[in-house]
């Protein structure tokens, strides 16, 4: 257990040799930064992405000069409101289920005519530049905002999904022999001052899903969950996934499921 | 071209209590990109309000601020209606104002 917990610190390059410690002994860290986070939450740099995105949304763009309010997210062509906390989803007319990105992504194909090789080729923010991909997602999920998450578990597909995810998530591989429960399937786990939160804990799975797309004050960096999953994918040497890949949305799956219930509040900030 | 500011104002009496947003890149001139090249310095050195076309706030800023500022003032003798504008200029030369109408 003891040497898990070290190679989960490691991941991230923190130092060898430290002790992992018991929740209780940071909270006073922990209870420090979500005052500076509430601070930063009033006025959250993530609201410019938003007003990005939605300037993106309805531009005419793409070789086939079109915007993308055709773009069905699952509630019908043009439904932004809710889209975001019911996805994952299937989507009977590619036969098989989407993350919000994975849709945004196929829409921007299908209805713009951009393909997915200009969209893959650098699909993450970096300090320089964000991709317009990210800011469109990050107008999506603001119009979710103050509501239950809600992903589907209706069909064979979506359930599929889910056990796919489960199976990704519990499944150790890579130089490390790492799986994301080594890190995230224990209560009290950290790599240096970062809480750790544990996704087989119900009462903590949320925490997986809230507060994503993010904005990373770091760099000051729009950030989604699918470069979430992308990097923990880095940390834990894995091989890299390829952009809105079966397998991430799947792992999304198991998270949105296991946090369905919860109240999501919207882009978040990060540290 | 840059991009909009998020301005939000709610007032109090006649205090109306400003939070602004600004979409830019900050560059402190110490910072080099992927192939080792300085990126050059780019930074607001200046930001002014405007209460009905009165100036009302002016600030002299540096490259020291994050990406993508926030600034929140109050200004006093604020009412609905009233319109608040704010301006700022970056070091090369870029200027962006934007406008909203205080609430009731």
């Amino acid at each position: 257990m003891k040497r898990r917990n070290i190679v989960c610190a490691a991941a991230l390059g923190a130092a060898l040799g430290a002790t992992p410690v018991a929740a209780q002994d940071t909270d006073t860290t922990t209870a420090e930064f979500e005052k500076f986070r509430a601070v930063m939450e009033e006025a959250n740099p993530a609201e410019l992405f938003e007003l990005k995105g939605e300037e993106l949304w309805r531009t005419r763009r793409g070789p086939k000069n079109a915007s993308l309010e055709k773009c069905d997210l699952g509630l019908g062509p043009g439904v932004v409101k809710g889209a975001y906390v019911q996805t994952p989803r299937y989507f009977p007319d590619v036969g098989r289920v989407m993350d919000i990105e994975a849709r945004v992504v196929h829409c921007m194909i299908t209805l713009q005519g951009f393909t997915y090789e200009e969209l893959a080729k650098q699909p993450f923010s970096t300090e320089t530049r964000t991709p317009d991909v990210v800011s469109i997602v990050t107008f999506i999920a603001a119009q979710s905002k103050g509501m239950k998450f809600d992903a589907p578990q209706s069909n064979a597909q979506e359930r599929e999904a889910y056990e796919l995810g489960k199976a990704i998530f519990f499944h150790r591989a890579g130089a490390w022999d790492l799986s994301c429960a080594s890190c995230h399937g224990a209560d009290g786990k950290r790599i240096r001052t970062q809480q750790l939160p544990n996704f087989t804990n119900p009462q903590q799975a949320a925490r997986g899903v809230l507060g994503w797309p993010g904005y990373r004050m770091t760099g000051g960096v729009m950030h989604t969950l699918q470069w979430r999953m992308n990097d923990c994918f880095r940390q834990q040497r894995f091989p890299e996934p390829k952009y809105v890949s079966e397998a991430i949305t799947a792992l999304l799956t198991y998270l949105t499921v296991n946090a369905n219930g919860t109240v999501y509040k919207g882009p978040g900030i990060k540290r | 071209m840059a991009d909009p500011m998020r301005i939000r104002a709610t007032l109090q009496g006649d205090v109306a209590d400003v939070r602004v947003l600004m979409s830019h890149p900050m560059e402190t001139g110490q910072r080099k990109d992927a192939s080792g090249n300085v990126v050059p310095l780019h930074f607001i050195h200046s930001i002014t309000a405007q209460l009905n076309g009165k100036t009302v706030f002016e600030a002299s800023t540096t490259q020291a601020i994050s990406r993508n500022p926030v600034f929140a003032f109050k200004v006093k003798g604020a009412k609905a209606g009233d319109k608040l504008s704010i301006t700022w200029e970056d070091n090369k030369g870029d200027k962006r104002t934007d406008e909203i109408t205080l609430g009731g």
